[in-house]
Protein backbone atom coordinates (compact mmCIF):
# COMPACT_ATOMS: atom_id res chain seq x y z
CA UNK A 1 0.00 0.00 0.00
CA UNK A 2 2.79 2.38 1.02
CA UNK A 3 4.69 1.41 -2.11
CA UNK A 4 1.60 2.13 -4.21
CA UNK A 5 1.18 5.54 -2.60
CA UNK A 6 4.85 6.33 -3.09
CA UNK A 7 4.64 5.18 -6.70
CA UNK A 8 1.59 7.31 -7.43
CA UNK A 9 3.26 10.35 -5.87
CA UNK A 10 6.24 9.78 -8.16
CA UNK A 11 3.98 9.92 -11.19
CA UNK A 12 3.15 13.60 -10.88
CA UNK A 13 3.64 15.16 -14.27
CA UNK A 14 5.11 18.50 -14.99
CA UNK A 15 2.44 20.95 -16.12
CA UNK A 16 2.58 22.10 -19.70
CA UNK A 17 1.27 25.62 -19.76
CA UNK A 18 -0.17 25.97 -23.25
CA UNK A 19 -2.15 29.01 -22.50
CA UNK A 20 -0.43 31.63 -20.49
CA UNK A 21 0.45 35.02 -21.71
CA UNK A 22 4.18 35.23 -21.29
CA UNK A 23 5.10 38.86 -21.05
CA UNK A 24 8.18 40.45 -22.48
CA UNK A 25 10.52 41.79 -19.81
CA UNK A 26 9.96 45.38 -18.78
CA UNK A 27 12.27 47.71 -20.64
CA UNK A 28 15.37 48.54 -18.66
CA UNK A 29 14.85 45.63 -16.26
CA UNK A 30 18.44 44.51 -16.54
CA UNK A 31 21.53 46.61 -16.52
CA UNK A 32 24.23 45.88 -19.02
CA UNK A 33 26.66 48.21 -17.30
CA UNK A 34 27.53 48.99 -13.71
CA UNK A 35 27.63 52.69 -14.49
CA UNK A 36 24.32 54.17 -13.54
CA UNK A 37 23.23 57.49 -12.15
CA UNK A 38 21.06 57.29 -9.08
CA UNK A 39 20.37 54.23 -6.91
CA UNK A 40 21.03 50.76 -8.31
CA UNK A 41 17.99 48.79 -9.42
CA UNK A 42 17.63 45.06 -8.87
CA UNK A 43 18.85 43.08 -11.83
CA UNK A 44 16.70 40.08 -10.93
CA UNK A 45 13.38 41.83 -11.36
CA UNK A 46 11.81 39.19 -13.56
CA UNK A 47 11.76 35.44 -13.13
CA UNK A 48 12.07 33.38 -16.29
CA UNK A 49 8.58 31.94 -16.83
CA UNK A 50 9.69 28.65 -18.36
CA UNK A 51 13.11 27.82 -17.03
CA UNK A 52 11.82 25.14 -14.67
CA UNK A 53 9.79 23.43 -17.38
CA UNK A 54 11.37 20.63 -19.41
CA UNK A 55 8.64 20.75 -22.05
CA UNK A 56 9.16 24.48 -22.65
CA UNK A 57 12.92 24.01 -23.00
CA UNK A 58 12.43 21.19 -25.51
CA UNK A 59 10.00 23.39 -27.45
CA UNK A 60 12.74 26.00 -27.47
CA UNK A 61 15.09 23.41 -28.89
CA UNK A 62 12.60 22.56 -31.65
CA UNK A 63 12.15 26.25 -32.50
CA UNK A 64 15.93 26.77 -32.45
CA UNK A 65 16.27 24.42 -35.41
CA UNK A 66 12.98 25.36 -37.14
CA UNK A 67 13.68 29.09 -37.05
CA UNK A 68 17.19 28.35 -38.34
CA UNK A 69 19.14 29.78 -35.41
CA UNK A 70 21.66 27.09 -36.34
CA UNK A 71 22.24 28.93 -39.63
CA UNK A 72 24.50 31.37 -37.77
CA UNK A 73 25.11 29.87 -34.33
CA UNK A 74 25.43 26.21 -35.46
CA UNK A 75 24.47 23.73 -32.76
CA UNK A 76 25.80 26.09 -30.14
CA UNK A 77 29.39 26.03 -31.34
CA UNK A 78 29.01 29.22 -33.34
CA UNK A 79 29.79 30.07 -36.93
CA UNK A 80 28.82 33.34 -38.50
CA UNK A 81 27.31 34.18 -35.11
CA UNK A 82 28.96 33.73 -31.71
CA UNK A 83 28.94 30.36 -29.94
CA UNK A 84 26.14 29.84 -27.44
CA UNK A 85 27.45 26.88 -25.48
CA UNK A 86 30.41 28.58 -23.83
CA UNK A 87 30.52 30.67 -20.69
CA UNK A 88 31.05 33.95 -22.47
CA UNK A 89 28.05 36.26 -22.82
CA UNK A 90 28.47 39.50 -24.74
CA UNK A 91 25.10 40.89 -23.74
CA UNK A 92 24.48 39.19 -20.43
CA UNK A 93 23.45 35.66 -19.50
CA UNK A 94 20.29 36.63 -17.58
CA UNK A 95 17.07 35.38 -19.18
CA UNK A 96 15.90 38.95 -19.76
CA UNK A 97 19.09 39.74 -21.64
CA UNK A 98 18.79 36.67 -23.83
CA UNK A 99 15.17 37.64 -24.48
CA UNK A 100 16.27 41.16 -25.40
CA UNK A 101 18.95 39.80 -27.76
CA UNK A 102 16.39 37.68 -29.63
CA UNK A 103 13.57 40.22 -29.63
CA UNK A 104 15.55 43.36 -30.27
CA UNK A 105 18.54 42.05 -32.15
CA UNK A 106 22.17 43.00 -31.50
CA UNK A 107 24.79 44.86 -33.51
CA UNK A 108 26.86 43.06 -36.16
CA UNK A 109 24.17 40.88 -37.60
CA UNK A 110 21.71 39.49 -35.04
CA UNK A 111 18.26 40.34 -36.46
CA UNK A 112 15.37 41.50 -34.28
CA UNK A 113 12.76 38.74 -34.13
CA UNK A 114 10.41 40.56 -31.77
CA UNK A 115 7.83 41.46 -34.41
CA UNK A 116 7.74 37.96 -35.87
CA UNK A 117 8.07 35.64 -32.87
CA UNK A 118 5.69 35.84 -29.92
CA UNK A 119 6.84 36.35 -26.33
CA UNK A 120 6.03 32.75 -25.36
CA UNK A 121 8.23 31.34 -28.08
CA UNK A 122 11.05 33.80 -27.36
CA UNK A 123 11.01 32.76 -23.70
CA UNK A 124 11.17 29.11 -24.79
CA UNK A 125 14.10 29.90 -27.08
CA UNK A 126 15.83 31.86 -24.32
CA UNK A 127 15.47 28.93 -21.94
CA UNK A 128 16.96 26.60 -24.53
CA UNK A 129 19.85 28.95 -25.31
CA UNK A 130 20.68 29.08 -21.60
CA UNK A 131 20.43 25.30 -21.32
CA UNK A 132 23.27 24.98 -23.82
CA UNK A 133 25.76 26.28 -21.28
CA UNK A 134 24.23 24.50 -18.32
CA UNK A 135 22.31 27.47 -16.89
CA UNK A 136 19.00 25.66 -16.40
CA UNK A 137 18.40 22.82 -13.91
CA UNK A 138 19.81 19.47 -15.08
CA UNK A 139 16.41 17.74 -14.92
CA UNK A 140 14.93 20.36 -17.24
CA UNK A 141 17.59 20.50 -19.97
CA UNK A 142 16.99 18.25 -23.02
CA UNK A 143 18.73 14.91 -22.68
CA UNK A 144 18.92 13.93 -26.31
CA UNK A 145 18.34 15.08 -29.84
CA UNK A 146 15.74 13.61 -32.17
CA UNK A 147 18.17 13.71 -35.07
CA UNK A 148 21.75 12.61 -35.44
CA UNK A 149 23.70 13.86 -32.44
CA UNK A 150 26.46 16.33 -33.10
CA UNK A 151 27.21 16.84 -29.43
CA UNK A 152 26.20 15.49 -26.06
CA UNK A 153 22.71 16.40 -24.84
CA UNK A 154 22.24 19.76 -23.15
CA UNK A 155 21.71 17.81 -19.95
CA UNK A 156 25.39 16.90 -20.04
CA UNK A 157 26.54 20.51 -20.46
CA UNK A 158 28.90 21.48 -17.64
CA UNK A 159 27.49 24.19 -15.45
CA UNK A 160 29.34 27.24 -16.66
CA UNK A 161 29.89 30.36 -14.61
CA UNK A 162 28.70 33.02 -17.02
CA UNK A 163 31.24 35.72 -17.75
CA UNK A 164 30.18 38.93 -19.35
CA UNK A 165 32.35 40.20 -22.11
CA UNK A 166 32.32 43.37 -24.09
CA UNK A 167 31.48 42.84 -27.75
CA UNK A 168 34.53 42.70 -29.95
CA UNK A 169 35.23 45.97 -31.68
CA UNK A 170 34.43 45.81 -35.36
CA UNK A 171 37.40 44.92 -37.51
CA UNK A 172 39.22 48.00 -38.80
CA UNK B 1 -25.53 -6.68 -40.97
CA UNK B 2 -24.35 -4.08 -38.54
CA UNK B 3 -23.79 -0.85 -40.35
CA UNK B 4 -23.07 2.01 -38.04
CA UNK B 5 -21.99 4.94 -40.10
CA UNK B 6 -20.80 7.85 -38.04
CA UNK B 7 -22.65 11.00 -38.89
CA UNK B 8 -19.84 13.52 -39.15
CA UNK B 9 -21.18 16.76 -40.49
CA UNK B 10 -18.18 18.21 -42.18
CA UNK B 11 -15.31 15.81 -42.20
CA UNK B 12 -16.49 12.86 -44.21
CA UNK B 13 -17.57 9.36 -43.38
CA UNK B 14 -15.52 7.11 -41.18
CA UNK B 15 -16.54 3.46 -41.05
CA UNK B 16 -14.77 0.20 -41.74
CA UNK B 17 -18.12 -1.58 -42.13
CA UNK B 18 -19.32 0.25 -45.21
CA UNK B 19 -16.45 -0.17 -47.68
CA UNK B 20 -16.13 2.29 -50.56
CA UNK B 21 -13.37 0.49 -52.45
CA UNK B 22 -12.11 -3.03 -53.29
CA UNK B 23 -9.39 -3.02 -50.59
CA UNK B 24 -11.80 -2.06 -47.83
CA UNK B 25 -14.30 -4.58 -49.27
CA UNK B 26 -11.71 -7.37 -48.97
CA UNK B 27 -10.97 -6.39 -45.38
CA UNK B 28 -14.70 -6.16 -44.67
CA UNK B 29 -15.49 -9.60 -46.13
CA UNK B 30 -12.54 -11.15 -44.26
CA UNK B 31 -13.83 -9.57 -41.08
CA UNK B 32 -17.40 -10.76 -41.73
CA UNK B 33 -16.15 -14.32 -42.31
CA UNK B 34 -13.95 -14.29 -39.19
CA UNK B 35 -16.70 -13.05 -36.99
CA UNK B 36 -19.38 -15.41 -38.32
CA UNK B 37 -17.09 -18.43 -37.84
CA UNK B 38 -16.05 -17.15 -34.39
CA UNK B 39 -19.71 -16.70 -33.45
CA UNK B 40 -20.53 -20.27 -34.54
CA UNK B 41 -17.54 -21.62 -32.56
CA UNK B 42 -18.57 -19.62 -29.50
CA UNK B 43 -22.15 -20.91 -29.80
CA UNK B 44 -20.88 -24.50 -30.07
CA UNK B 45 -18.60 -24.11 -27.02
CA UNK B 46 -21.38 -22.53 -24.95
CA UNK B 47 -23.80 -25.30 -26.02
CA UNK B 48 -21.27 -27.98 -25.04
CA UNK B 49 -20.71 -26.30 -21.65
CA UNK B 50 -24.44 -26.04 -21.02
CA UNK B 51 -24.94 -29.70 -21.99
CA UNK B 52 -22.10 -30.78 -19.70
CA UNK B 53 -23.33 -28.77 -16.73
CA UNK B 54 -26.96 -29.94 -17.13
CA UNK B 55 -26.03 -33.65 -17.44
CA UNK B 56 -23.76 -34.02 -14.42
CA UNK B 57 -22.84 -37.45 -13.27
CA UNK B 58 -24.51 -38.33 -9.95
CA UNK B 59 -21.49 -40.09 -8.41
CA UNK B 60 -17.84 -39.30 -8.67
CA UNK B 61 -16.40 -42.06 -10.79
CA UNK B 62 -12.77 -42.79 -11.45
CA UNK B 63 -11.60 -40.70 -14.40
CA UNK B 64 -11.50 -42.75 -17.55
CA UNK B 65 -11.62 -41.44 -21.02
CA UNK B 66 -13.89 -43.58 -23.06
CA UNK B 67 -13.57 -43.96 -26.81
CA UNK B 68 -16.39 -41.44 -27.28
CA UNK B 69 -14.66 -38.72 -25.23
CA UNK B 70 -11.41 -39.28 -27.09
CA UNK B 71 -13.14 -38.88 -30.44
CA UNK B 72 -14.77 -35.62 -29.32
CA UNK B 73 -11.47 -34.19 -28.02
CA UNK B 74 -9.51 -35.16 -31.14
CA UNK B 75 -12.30 -33.84 -33.34
CA UNK B 76 -12.46 -30.49 -31.53
CA UNK B 77 -8.67 -30.02 -31.59
CA UNK B 78 -8.53 -30.97 -35.27
CA UNK B 79 -11.38 -28.61 -36.15
CA UNK B 80 -9.73 -25.76 -34.20
CA UNK B 81 -6.44 -26.26 -36.04
CA UNK B 82 -8.21 -26.36 -39.40
CA UNK B 83 -10.20 -23.20 -38.63
CA UNK B 84 -7.07 -21.34 -37.48
CA UNK B 85 -5.18 -22.44 -40.61
CA UNK B 86 -8.04 -21.26 -42.82
CA UNK B 87 -8.02 -17.91 -40.98
CA UNK B 88 -4.26 -17.69 -41.42
CA UNK B 89 -4.51 -18.43 -45.14
CA UNK B 90 -7.28 -15.86 -45.68
CA UNK B 91 -5.37 -13.24 -43.68
CA UNK B 92 -2.26 -13.90 -45.73
CA UNK B 93 -4.19 -13.70 -49.00
CA UNK B 94 -5.87 -10.43 -47.99
CA UNK B 95 -2.53 -8.99 -46.89
CA UNK B 96 -0.93 -9.85 -50.23
CA UNK B 97 -3.82 -8.43 -52.22
CA UNK B 98 -3.53 -5.18 -50.29
CA UNK B 99 0.25 -4.95 -50.64
CA UNK B 100 0.98 -5.09 -54.35
CA UNK B 101 -0.17 -1.98 -56.23
CA UNK B 102 -1.05 -2.13 -59.94
CA UNK B 103 0.94 -0.07 -62.45
CA UNK B 104 -0.13 3.40 -63.49
CA UNK B 105 -1.49 4.43 -60.13
CA UNK B 106 -1.82 8.05 -58.99
CA UNK B 107 1.20 8.83 -56.79
CA UNK B 108 0.85 10.91 -53.62
CA UNK B 109 3.19 11.49 -50.71
CA UNK B 110 1.86 12.08 -47.21
CA UNK B 111 4.08 13.28 -44.37
CA UNK B 112 2.74 13.06 -40.85
CA UNK B 113 3.51 16.00 -38.57
CA UNK B 114 2.44 16.84 -35.05
CA UNK B 115 -0.57 17.23 -35.62
CA UNK B 116 -1.44 17.55 -39.27
CA UNK B 117 -0.82 15.87 -42.63
CA UNK B 118 1.26 17.31 -45.44
CA UNK B 119 0.02 16.04 -48.80
CA UNK B 120 2.32 16.29 -51.84
CA UNK B 121 1.56 15.37 -55.44
CA UNK B 122 4.85 14.96 -57.30
CA UNK B 123 4.98 16.83 -60.60
CA UNK B 124 6.75 16.48 -63.88
CA UNK B 125 8.36 19.01 -64.39
CA UNK B 126 9.09 19.45 -60.66
CA UNK B 127 7.51 22.92 -60.67
CA UNK B 128 4.17 21.12 -61.12
CA UNK B 129 4.52 19.62 -57.66
CA UNK B 130 1.51 20.40 -55.49
CA UNK B 131 1.71 20.71 -51.72
CA UNK B 132 -1.40 20.99 -49.60
CA UNK B 133 -2.44 19.94 -46.14
CA UNK B 134 -5.06 17.79 -44.46
CA UNK B 135 -6.92 17.13 -47.70
CA UNK B 136 -6.25 14.32 -50.17
CA UNK B 137 -8.05 14.42 -53.51
CA UNK B 138 -8.23 11.20 -55.55
CA UNK B 139 -9.94 10.27 -58.80
CA UNK B 140 -12.77 7.73 -58.49
CA UNK B 141 -12.11 4.23 -59.79
CA UNK B 142 -8.34 4.64 -60.13
CA UNK B 143 -5.70 3.08 -57.89
CA UNK B 144 -3.82 5.55 -55.69
CA UNK B 145 -0.41 4.77 -54.18
CA UNK B 146 0.31 6.80 -51.06
CA UNK B 147 3.91 7.05 -49.89
CA UNK B 148 3.99 7.60 -46.17
CA UNK B 149 6.68 9.29 -44.12
CA UNK B 150 6.92 11.21 -40.88
CA UNK B 151 9.01 14.16 -39.82
CA UNK B 152 8.72 13.77 -36.05
CA UNK B 153 7.12 10.76 -34.35
CA UNK B 154 5.28 7.63 -35.48
CA UNK B 155 1.82 8.32 -36.91
CA UNK B 156 -0.57 5.95 -38.64
CA UNK B 157 -2.69 6.56 -41.74
CA UNK B 158 -6.13 5.01 -41.44
CA UNK B 159 -8.97 5.66 -43.90
CA UNK B 160 -11.35 2.88 -42.80
CA UNK B 161 -13.76 3.34 -45.73
CA UNK B 162 -10.96 2.71 -48.22
CA UNK B 163 -8.23 0.51 -46.74
CA UNK B 164 -6.57 -0.56 -43.46
CA UNK B 165 -3.88 1.15 -41.43
CA UNK B 166 -0.24 1.81 -42.26
CA UNK B 167 2.27 3.42 -39.90
CA UNK B 168 4.28 6.51 -40.81
CA UNK B 169 7.73 6.01 -39.31
CA UNK B 170 10.37 8.77 -39.16
CA UNK B 171 13.28 7.97 -41.46
CA UNK B 172 11.38 5.26 -43.33
CA UNK B 173 9.11 5.34 -46.35
CA UNK B 174 6.11 3.04 -46.24
CA UNK B 175 3.46 2.82 -48.90
CA UNK B 176 -0.15 1.82 -49.12
CA UNK B 177 -2.59 1.80 -52.01
CA UNK B 178 -6.31 2.00 -52.35
CA UNK B 179 -9.04 2.74 -54.80
CA UNK B 180 -12.24 4.66 -54.16
CA UNK B 181 -15.14 3.30 -56.21
CA UNK B 182 -17.73 5.74 -54.92
CA UNK B 183 -17.40 9.49 -55.09
CA UNK B 184 -17.65 11.18 -51.73
CA UNK B 185 -15.78 12.50 -48.74
CA UNK B 186 -14.06 10.07 -46.42
CA UNK B 187 -12.25 10.70 -43.20
CA UNK B 188 -8.82 9.33 -42.35
CA UNK B 189 -7.50 9.56 -38.83
CA UNK B 190 -4.11 9.16 -37.16
CA UNK B 191 -4.29 5.73 -35.57
CA UNK B 192 -1.04 5.69 -33.59
CA UNK B 193 -0.85 7.82 -30.48
CA UNK B 194 1.45 10.69 -31.39
CA UNK B 195 1.14 13.22 -28.59
CA UNK B 196 -1.28 15.76 -27.20
CA UNK B 197 -3.46 16.37 -30.22
CA UNK B 198 -3.44 12.85 -31.67
CA UNK B 199 -7.25 12.80 -31.64
CA UNK B 200 -7.47 16.02 -33.64
CA UNK B 201 -5.32 14.77 -36.49
CA UNK B 202 -7.75 13.92 -39.26
CA UNK B 203 -7.38 13.96 -43.02
CA UNK B 204 -10.23 14.49 -45.44
CA UNK B 205 -10.18 12.28 -48.55
CA UNK B 206 -12.21 13.67 -51.43
CA UNK B 207 -12.95 11.11 -54.15
CA UNK B 208 -14.18 12.82 -57.31
CA UNK B 209 -14.40 12.25 -61.05
CA UNK B 210 -11.19 12.33 -63.10
CA UNK B 211 -12.21 15.66 -64.64
CA UNK B 212 -12.80 17.50 -61.42
CA UNK B 213 -9.67 15.91 -59.91
CA UNK B 214 -7.58 17.24 -62.82
CA UNK B 215 -9.19 20.66 -62.47
CA UNK B 216 -8.46 20.68 -58.74
CA UNK B 217 -4.83 19.64 -59.29
CA UNK B 218 -4.31 22.30 -61.97
CA UNK B 219 -5.74 24.97 -59.68
CA UNK B 220 -3.51 23.86 -56.81
CA UNK B 221 -0.44 24.31 -59.02
CA UNK B 222 -1.08 28.04 -59.35
CA UNK B 223 0.72 30.50 -57.14
CA UNK B 224 -1.33 32.92 -55.12
CA UNK B 225 -2.12 36.17 -56.91
CA UNK B 226 -1.72 39.55 -55.29
CA UNK B 227 -5.28 40.52 -54.40
CA UNK B 228 -6.91 43.44 -56.20
CA UNK B 229 -8.99 44.47 -53.20
CA UNK B 230 -7.22 47.02 -50.95
CA UNK B 231 -8.32 45.39 -47.67
CA UNK B 232 -7.00 42.02 -48.82
CA UNK B 233 -3.79 43.68 -49.99
CA UNK B 234 -3.36 45.09 -46.52
CA UNK B 235 -4.03 41.59 -45.19
CA UNK B 236 -1.15 40.29 -47.26
CA UNK B 237 1.10 42.91 -45.67
CA UNK B 238 -0.11 41.80 -42.23
CA UNK B 239 0.67 38.18 -43.15
CA UNK B 240 4.18 39.03 -44.31
CA UNK B 241 4.95 41.35 -41.39
CA UNK B 242 3.68 39.21 -38.50
CA UNK B 243 4.50 35.82 -37.07
CA UNK B 244 2.55 33.92 -39.81
CA UNK B 245 5.51 34.15 -42.14
CA UNK B 246 7.83 32.34 -39.72
CA UNK B 247 6.08 29.00 -40.34
CA UNK B 248 3.81 29.15 -43.41
CA UNK B 249 4.29 29.20 -47.17
CA UNK B 250 2.14 31.12 -49.62
CA UNK B 251 3.58 30.50 -53.08
CA UNK B 252 3.78 33.73 -55.03
CA UNK B 253 4.81 35.74 -51.96
CA UNK B 254 8.12 35.85 -50.05
CA UNK B 255 6.57 33.59 -47.38
CA UNK B 256 8.32 30.27 -47.81
CA UNK B 257 8.76 28.58 -44.46
CA UNK B 258 7.95 24.86 -44.33
CA UNK B 259 7.21 24.43 -40.62
CA UNK B 260 3.42 24.75 -40.80
CA UNK B 261 0.91 23.85 -43.53
CA UNK B 262 1.21 25.44 -47.00
CA UNK B 263 -1.51 28.09 -47.18
CA UNK B 264 -1.35 28.88 -50.92
CA UNK B 265 -4.88 27.52 -51.43
CA UNK B 266 -6.17 27.67 -47.87
CA UNK B 267 -9.63 28.95 -48.83
CA UNK B 268 -10.22 25.92 -51.10
CA UNK B 269 -9.95 23.51 -48.18
CA UNK B 270 -13.00 22.32 -46.33
CA UNK B 271 -11.51 22.14 -42.84
CA UNK B 272 -8.80 23.83 -40.79
CA UNK B 273 -6.47 22.49 -38.10
CA UNK B 274 -6.44 18.92 -39.49
CA UNK B 275 -10.18 18.32 -39.67
CA UNK B 276 -10.80 20.02 -36.32
CA UNK B 277 -13.05 22.84 -37.55
CA UNK B 278 -14.95 23.66 -40.74
CA UNK B 279 -13.15 26.31 -42.74
CA UNK B 280 -15.30 29.38 -42.11
CA UNK B 281 -14.29 32.97 -41.48
CA UNK B 282 -15.30 32.83 -37.81
CA UNK B 283 -13.45 29.59 -37.07
CA UNK B 284 -10.39 30.87 -38.90
CA UNK B 285 -10.40 34.05 -36.83
CA UNK B 286 -10.69 32.07 -33.58
CA UNK B 287 -7.94 29.72 -34.69
CA UNK B 288 -5.52 32.52 -35.65
CA UNK B 289 -6.08 34.46 -32.43
CA UNK B 290 -5.82 31.55 -30.05
CA UNK B 291 -5.10 28.04 -31.36
CA UNK B 292 -4.25 26.86 -27.85
CA UNK B 293 -7.90 27.12 -26.80
CA UNK B 294 -9.00 24.92 -29.70
CA UNK B 295 -6.09 22.50 -29.86
CA UNK B 296 -4.01 22.80 -26.65
CA UNK B 297 -0.38 21.97 -27.31
CA UNK B 298 -0.63 22.68 -31.02
CA UNK B 299 2.57 24.09 -32.49
CA UNK B 300 0.82 27.27 -33.63
CA UNK B 301 1.27 30.09 -31.10
CA UNK B 302 -1.39 32.62 -30.18
CA UNK B 303 -1.36 35.67 -32.43
CA UNK B 304 -2.74 38.71 -30.65
CA UNK B 305 -3.53 40.77 -33.75
CA UNK B 306 -5.29 44.11 -33.64
CA UNK B 307 -8.91 43.96 -34.82
CA UNK B 308 -8.24 45.87 -38.04
CA UNK B 309 -5.23 43.71 -38.89
CA UNK B 310 -7.21 40.51 -38.25
CA UNK B 311 -10.04 41.74 -40.46
CA UNK B 312 -7.60 42.46 -43.28
CA UNK B 313 -5.77 39.16 -42.78
CA UNK B 314 -9.03 37.19 -42.96
CA UNK B 315 -10.03 39.06 -46.13
CA UNK B 316 -6.66 38.11 -47.63
CA UNK B 317 -6.84 34.45 -46.56
CA UNK B 318 -10.29 34.20 -48.15
CA UNK B 319 -8.80 35.16 -51.51
CA UNK B 320 -6.48 32.12 -51.43
CA UNK B 321 -8.80 29.95 -53.49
Amino acid sequence: MTALLAASAACERETRRFHDEAQPPAAGGVRLTALEPGPATSSRALRHPYEDNAWAVSEGKRLYSQFNCAGCHAHGGGGMGPPLMDALWRYGAEPENVFASIAGGRPNGMPAFGTKVGATQIWQLAAYVRSMSGLVPKDVAPGRTDHMQVKAGEQAAPEAVPRNAAPEPPAP
Amino acid sequence: MTRFVLALQWSGRHSALDPAGPQAARIDSLWQFLWIVSAVVLAAVVAALLYASLHRRRHAEPEQAGAGTRTVVIGAVGLTVVILLVFLGLNFGTGRALTIPPDGAVQVRITGKQWWWEVTYPGNPPSYQVTTANELHVPVGEPVVVELGSSDVIHSFWPPDLVGKRDLIPGETASIWFQADRAGEYRAQCAEYCGHQHAKMALLIVAESRDSFDRWLARQRDSARTPADSLARRGQEVFLASSCVMCHTIRGTPAGSRIGPDLTHLASRRTIAAGTLPNTRGHLAGWILDPQRIKPGSRMPANPLAAGDLEALLAYLETLQ
